[in-house]
């Protein structure tokens, strides 16, 4: 047999042309260039008059000042939470900008026409077009998408404010509230009053305290009653400027039986030093309604000596208030230095249904701790978590999960499953699954298991011919399937090429 | 733009240090009430004890290891007063073995064997104690100080620093006869702390029973070290009415080929705390704990916590933790379990079940197995169920002309089955079968 050049391998019968190609691409972080772009910055530190700054610069009524002054002052007495298993250096809340808004977004575009032209190319350059076109970037092309397409709407968020929101009028058609949540404040008052703090309250945790002080801005979505929403719904975030906080809120409100799917992405550019993310997000899902949520996020990693990178600090909720509500958590974190987010599942409803599919890679010095709680409260209530965990480098990684049913939840069940995969010696993955169960009629499963890059399934690849990192690619593809194929198409793409990338170098 | 970073590097406090604790007039208070020994041999390792539990303090209540049970009653300066238990026949009777038998804690020398034994050698600690230097040294207290890190055991500190007596064992061959410590009450109000020390040497091989009421509060600690290629078992018996409040350790140290293996029975008591920590450090070496608890709560309280920490060192080790817990009438059973497998402690194979069996509303099974691992070629599981007993099983062994109570039995000896695997010894994994199968037939017939 003739020894092939590494052209011949893409054409190789058997071999994914794509893996081979994102390995073979193995650029490190493809999104850590910045847009320069000239700034208007609060100052530096947190007080209650960067805290009233940031809630006339998004002209917001009193009650909602009152509001961020509440939860700042009840930060001032919490302390930050020491018990996950991250190590990183002591924050320095008072050495950071909480607010950051380009120049050109003073005056608030009024359509997408107006805004500042280098913000788009921003967006252009992620695959991200702030344009109304049919389908997001990457996805053309793709197998047997219709022509037609499927349409997104987009919400993009830069540093701390949106820059513009697309198909905002095709949705106000179908009666989907669709924007940025600082325009939701001044416009339907009512909704955000009624929901915001409802599912993640103000005092909730130390990170979800500070962002109710200081959130700048984020998405809005409200479904009424009935509505299939016509399209995904999409924000994407963007951290650009320096030293700056990130602090987005998401509320999204699913009214009776309505469904909506929304995809989140995030990145941001390459610094030296780590910047801080703590963003919150609540879901409400009423009577019968179902929301899909999904999130590739891959925020800067900080490079191989763990320099940068941002600290992600996530609050996500879904509040499955009424009976047969239902919620998916999709997740792929690839990025950030410092992970730690554990979307949970509410189910008040009976009847109700909570889904967490995660895939979870740390490379070099990256940290993830990261999971999920399903908080069992109706009756007949059911949930699945599906947990893949990926370390590599020096990377650790721990699944950090609850699993409650409550004495009233009779007739539920959870079933859960978390593997972690280990790449090198250097590496850790951890699992801490509280799981409590206060009746006698639910059932709860929980399997998890540990394990190394099979050798035999190694040996096979690389007997046909396959490099060692392509063959590692393709077998994580193959740990992590269960997950990638809980993602929307749009993301599912993207998600597999990204766990070729997260783990380029983290072999031998 | 500033160039200053947003994180400083300032070094943040160290985590273990960080737990929460309870006032110091507390811990003055507990060991005021207690009449603490000088020690002999021991007088260092008391003294280092006396230090450690000052600087852990108490458990408070939101204590992450203390997160499902309150260690109030622990933390009390003196237990209630209980009943005395009549004196029943115990597990063991009927085997050749060596007895000890320890009353409120103390060595009662005229019930007990003779302390010898072919390749054995035994004092008690207050005996030894009141001597000269003894091998114990190297040992009492050692293992508890190791098991110390990362999760801070104040009780433990405490049996260290206020143990009056217990057994000191250490064999050199193999051990034909079980040593039995067999624990009786005479004193109402009496708050025990019992320390026990057990090394065996290169290929010896010990088993250990321990049954009976060891006081109205107990506190125990074993502390076991294994030579290469030693084995020692381990088997432990709880019944309704001996100890209602208790707590026991075992700290063990696995060294190159050893073998150990702890089971435990319970069937009702209190509120019970085990703690179980073992390090193997040797390569090849085995390590199994397992136990099978019977809870009712209809006789007051019944809240049973094993919390279990295995650190694997060595490479090729194998180690299992099996947990089953039968629970009705409001009886809550917890398990927290950990494997922590360290860098380098590659081809290691760890298990982990723990599954509750709710046989009524109102019981409660909280678990918490976690997963620490540094190495990449390791195999490590871990399961945990909760559920009622299955309707369809139930079902067809009714159908079969199985009675509802008689069926009920076989179910829940079928559920504790594997936790009885890991008593190697025929005769007296019997034993303790024959013992369950009575006692739940008694309960669901009566």
């Amino acid at each position: 047999m003739a020894v092939d050049t590494g052209e011949a391998i893409e054409i190789r019968e058997g071999v994914d042309r794509e893996t081979v190609e994102t390995v073979q691409n193995m650029g490190s972080y493809k999104y850590g260039w910045d847009t320069e772009i000239e700034m208007d910055y609060a100052p530096k530190g947190i007080n209650e008059d960067i805290v009233r700054l940031i809630s006339k610069k998004n002209e917001e009524p009193e009650w909602m000042t009152e509001w961020r002054l509440q939860a700042f002052r009840r930060w001032q007495t919490m302390t930050e939470p020491k018990w996950a298993m991250l190590h990183y250096p002591e924050i320095d809340y008072q050495d950071q900008y909480y607010y950051a808004r380009p120049k050109s977004m003073r005056e608030k575009p009024k359509s997408l026409g107006e805004v500042d032209p280098k913000l788009l190319a921003t967006y252009e350059k992620l695959g991200i077009p702030l344009k109304e076109q049919m389908i997001l970037a990457g996805v053309e092309g793709a197998g047997d998408t219709p022509a037609e397409g499927r349409k997104v709407a987009v919400d993009a968020v830069f540093d701390s404010v949106s820059v513009g929101t697309t198909f905002k009028d095709e949705l106000a058609k179908a009666g989907v509230i669709f924007c940025p949540i600082s325009e939701a404040i001044r416009e339907h008052p009512e909704l955000v009053r009624k929901y915001l703090g409802s599912v993640v309250p103000q005092s909730d945790n130390f990170f979800a305290t500070l962002n109710s002080a200081v959130f700048s801005d984020g998405s809005f979505v409200y479904i009424p009653p009935g509505v299939r929403c016509p399209m995904e719904l999409s924000t994407y975030f963007r951290i650009n400027a320096e030293n700056t906080g990130q602090f987005e809120r998401t509320l999204i409100i699913a009214d009776k039986g309505s469904y909506v799917s929304y995809l989140e992405g995030c990145t941001a550019p390459k610094r030296d030093t780590a910047q801080l993310h703590a963003a919150v997000v609540e879901i409400v899902i009423l009577e019968d309604a179902e929301v899909k949520y999904s999130t590739v996020q891959n925020w800067f990693p900080g490079d191989e000596e763990g320099k940068g990178g941002i600290y992600n600090f996530v609050t996500k909720r879904a509040d499955c208030r009424e009976a047969r509500a239902k919620v998916m958590w999709t997740q792929v974190e690839t990025g950030s230095a410092i992970t730690w987010k554990y979307p949970s599942c509410i189910l008040r409803g009976d009847e109700a249904q909570g889904e967490f599919y995660s895939i979870a890679i740390a490379n070099n010095m990256q940290q993830a701790d990261t999971g999920t709680k399903m908080i069992h409260l109706g009756k007949n209530t059911r949930s699945r978590i599906v947990s893949k965990g990926i370390s590599a480098g020096k990377a650790q990684n721990t699944y950090r999960g609850l699993v409650s049913m409550h004495p009233r939840a009779t007739h539920s069940r959870n079933y859960t499953q978390c593997d972690s995969l280990l790449i090198g010696d250097k590496c850790g993955a951890h699992t801490v699954p509280y799981i409590e169960v206060k009746n006698t009629s639910s059932r709860v499963e929980h399997e998890a298991t540990t394990s190394k890059v099979d050798d035999d399934q190694l040996f096979y690849c690389r007997q046909r011919g396959m490099g060692e990192e392509e063959a590692i690619a393709l077998i994580v593809n193959g740990f992590a399937k269960e997950v990638l194929q809980a993602l929307p198409m749009e993301f599912a793409m993207e998600a597999q090429s990204l766990v070729a990338i997260s783990l380029e170098g983290s072999v031998g | 733009m500033s160039d200053t970073a947003v994180l400083s590097t300032s070094a943040r406090p160290d985590r273990a240090g960080a737990a929460p604790r309870v006032g110091d007039t507390a811990l003055t208070a507990r060991l005021a009430a207690l009449d603490l020994p000088a020690g002999g041999f021991s007088a260092p390792a008391r003294r280092d004890a006396a230090a450690r539990l000052n600087e852990m303090g108490l458990p408070g209540p939101r204590d992450e290891y203390w997160r499902y049970t309150d260690p109030a009653p622990f933390n009390a300066p003196r237990p209630e007063a209980l009943a005395i238990p009549p004196r029943e026949a115990t597990l063991f009777d009927d085997i050749d073995r060596l007895k000890l038998v320890f009353v409120d804690g103390v060595f009662d020398a005229a019930a007990s064997d003779d302390l010898t034994g072919e390749g054995l050698e035994i004092d008690t600690l207050a005996a030894a104690d009141a001597g000269g230097d003894h091998w114990a040294g190297a040992l009492y207290g050692q293992l508890e100080t190791a098991g110390q890190n990362p999760v801070r055991r104040p009780f433990a500190a405490l049996n260290t620093l206020a143990a009056r007596d217990g057994v000191l064992i250490r064999a050199t061959g193999r051990v034909a006869r079980p040593v039995h410590l067999l624990y009786r009450r005479s004193d109402e109000a009496a708050d025990v702390h019992l320390h026990h020390v057990i090394r065996l040497e290169q290929g010896a091989e010990l088993t250990l029973l321990e049954t009976g009421a060891m006081g109205a509060r107990s506190n125990a600690v074993l502390e076991v070290d294994l030579a290469a290629g030693a084995r020692f078992h381990h088997i432990a018996s709880k019944r309704a009415d001996d100890d209602k409040l208790g707590i026991g350790h075992i700290f063990a140290r696995v060294g190159e080929g050893a073998l150990l293996k702890s089971f435990a029975l319970a069937v009702n008591g209190r509120v019970m705390r085990n703690e179980g920590v073992i390090e193997i450090t040797g390569d090849d070496a085995v390590a199994h704990i397992a136990a099978a608890v019977l809870g009712d709560g209809d006789e007051g309280r019944f809240h049973h916590d094993d919390t279990v920490f295995i650190t694997h060192a060595g490479q090729r080790c194998e180690s299992r933790q099996v947990y089953k817990k039968v629970l009705k009438n409001g009886a809550q059973g917890i398990f927290q379990g950990k494997i922590l497998v360290r860098p380098g402690a590659q081809k290691t194979d760890g298990y982990q079940i723990s599954k509750g069996l709710l046989l009524d509303e109102g019981s409660q099974f909280l678990a918490k197995p976690e997963l620490e691992i540094y190495a990449d070629d390791v195999k490590c599981s871990h399961g945990s169920t909760t559920g009622a007993l299955d309707e369809t099983a139930l079902f067809y062994l009714r159908s079969r002309g199985v009675p509802r109570e008689q069926a009920v039995v076989l179910l829940v000896l079928s559920f504790l089955a594997d936790t009885l695997e890991e008593i190697e010894d025929e005769r007296l994994r019997d034993g303790i079968l024959t013992r369950l199968d009575q006692w739940l037939t008694s309960r669901a017939t009566g």
